[in-house]
């Protein structure tokens, strides 16, 4: 074997390896959504809460590995508009300098990370079946045709040389997060608040169940972003990729340290004491902001930008509160609009255009929003997307689910 | 001076509240009890076997309130908390004996 095709081959498998690596760290992040979801609902709401998590990652695998990955990635034109439809996972193409499978497997853990977004912002208050179905268009076209627009090189994300417009957003502040928080935002839309939570004294507090569970999550999370981040470098196989991935790992830690530390000061000067969920929302805006671009600013400039992202969230989270869009675990705030900021502070460390930024986020943003809001429609007026004001009060576990989650004790005669 | 009781649907407990306070009531011992009554259990399905969860998720409430206090306690309880289902509860009233208000050793109407 030549000396160039063992260097290739081994190119080939630290790739392989690295993306597995990455993928499955990103894969847990599954479970830090539904920790912290579950921690946040109230107890009546758990149960249901979680089976949707698991549901929606289980349906986001199936129908991207059956629809979403070939729309996104395979058979399409560079700098187009229109992606191709096709089914399943290519073979590995020779010369390839990774394995196909692993591209899919990498992606697939993107889409449920956008799906999960979703589940916690429209919680306690809509039906599982709607949400499932949902979660089917979500994952299988709407993501993907965003997907192949830009990280699939259509004319959002190719290179200006290619005819595109040179969108940059590394590891999916905007194509991944801000598009859940789009879809979110649409569902939440049609749905309205959880009973009694905007009334005529203003917001009711309904404190999460759960702050172990909230913080686990929170942990989970943090941990499992440095797969989603660092694991979009995509390749292992040079000097300058293993210093950019640890660069990305210290400048993501570093972001989602800032975010927790901004809003702890925020929450003790503002509202006097120091809010757990709101840290924590802190740390996800920061690790939100910087996932555009983990890659380009230094560490002390990722500090800066967690701080602004979380900041700006921090803000957000009481404005939707404001103006009545029922949100129970922040995700709008934290994804959709700790992601815009994100996708805005890049220019300050590429060769990117605001503009061209600007544009990115409002197509994307608009594609998500409006297909989702589609589709969110349709399902309301087909079959209602929004649980009976009886079992919303007497909680979706036992109406849902038909298990509560911390049953003492059942009657019945046996 | 008597002892009420009151077990109400756990989502009107917030309206019940409300009303107490409006009518003047100025203490409540509240606690999440299960219970069996008129209402219907439902019946579930874990891991494919049938069982009824007969004993129903309610909200217990008790109040101590002056003999002149207690037809108006008694009557904003039943308005804010009456659905008209099966399952709004009930209401027991029995007499206090004595009360004591441990932090100043008053009795009785003076220690409510």
């Amino acid at each position: 074997m030549s000396t160039e095709a063992l260097v290739n081959e081994h190119n080939y498998i630290f790739n392989t390896l690295f993306l597995l690596f990455s993928g499955a760290l990103v894969m847990w992040m599954a479970a830090g959504f539904s920790m912290l979801e579950a921690g946040l609902v109230r107890s009546k709401n758990t149960t249901e809460i979680l089976t949707k998590n698991i549901l929606l990652y289980a349906l986001a695998c199936i129908a991207y590995q059956a629809f979403g990955f070939d729309i996104m990635y395979q058979d399409s034109e560079t700098a187009g508009w229109l992606p191709s439809f096709g089914f399943g996972i290519e073979a590995t193409a020779e010369g390839a300098t990774q394995s196909r499978d692993v591209d899919f497997f990498f992606q697939v853990v993107f889409v449920a990370t956008a799906m999960s977004i979703v589940s916690g912002a429209v919680a306690e208050r809509m039906k599982l079946s709607a949400f499932l179905i949902f979660a089917i268009f979500m994952t299988a076209v709407i993501y993907p045709v965003e997907g192949y627009w830009t990280w699939g090189a259509g004319f959002l994300g190719a290179s200006v040389e290619d005819g595109g417009l040179g969108f940059s957003d590394f590891a999916g502040s905007a194509i991944v997060h801000m598009a859940g928080a789009m879809a979110a935002l649409s569902g939440v839309l049609l749905l309205g608040p959880r009973k009694g939570r905007y009334g005529s004294k203003g917001v009711k507090a309904m404190p999460g169940a759960n702050m172990p569970l909230v913080a686990l999550g929170t942990f989970i999370l943090w941990m499992g972003w440095l797969g989603f981040n660092g694991g979009s470098q995509l390749t292992l196989n040079s000097t300058g990729d293993a210093d950019a991935i640890a660069r990305i790992f210290v400048n993501t830690n570093a972001a989602a340290a800032a975010g927790a530390i901004c809003a702890y000061l925020l929450s003790t000067v503002l509202y006097g004491k120091a809010d757990l969920t709101l840290i924590v929302n802190g740390a996800l805006a920061g690790l939100v902001t910087i996932t555009a671009a983990p890659d380009s600013p230094t560490p002390t400039l990722a500090v800066l930008f967690g701080a602004i992202g979380a900041s700006i969230a921090f803000f957000a989270i009481k404005f939707f509160d404001k103006i009545e869009i029922d949100d129970p675990v922040g995700a709008i705030s934290v994804h959709g609009v700790a992601g815009i900021v994100g996708v805005m502070l890049v220019p300050f460390t590429k060769d990117v255009s605001f503009l061209t930024q600007l544009i990115g986020i409002v197509v994307i943003g608009s594609w998500v929003f409006g297909s989702s809001l589609a589709v969110w429609f349709v399902v309301k007026k087909l079959f209602g997307i929004r649980i009976s004001e009886q079992d919303e009060y007497d909680g979706a576990d036992a109406t849902e689910c038909g298990v509560e989650a911390y049953p003492e004790f059942v009657g019945g005669k046996n | 001076m008597y002892w009420l009781t009151a077990i109400v649907r756990p989502f009107k407990l917030n309206d019940v509240y409300n009303r107490l306070i409006e009518e003047g009531i100025g203490g409540m011992t509240v606690s999440e009890v299960k219970g069996l009554g008129s209402q219907r259990a439902t019946t579930e399905v874990y891991r494919g076997n049938e069982y009824s969860n007969d004993f129903i998720p309610k909200i217990k409430i008790e109040i101590a309130v002056s003999e002149d206090a207690l037809d108006n306690v008694i009557d904003s309880i039943i308005e804010s908390s009456k659905t008209g289902k099966p399952g709004d509860g009930k209401i027991f009233i029995s007499k206090i004996q004595q009360a004591y208000r441990i932090r100043t050793n008053e009795i009785d109407l003076d220690a409510l």
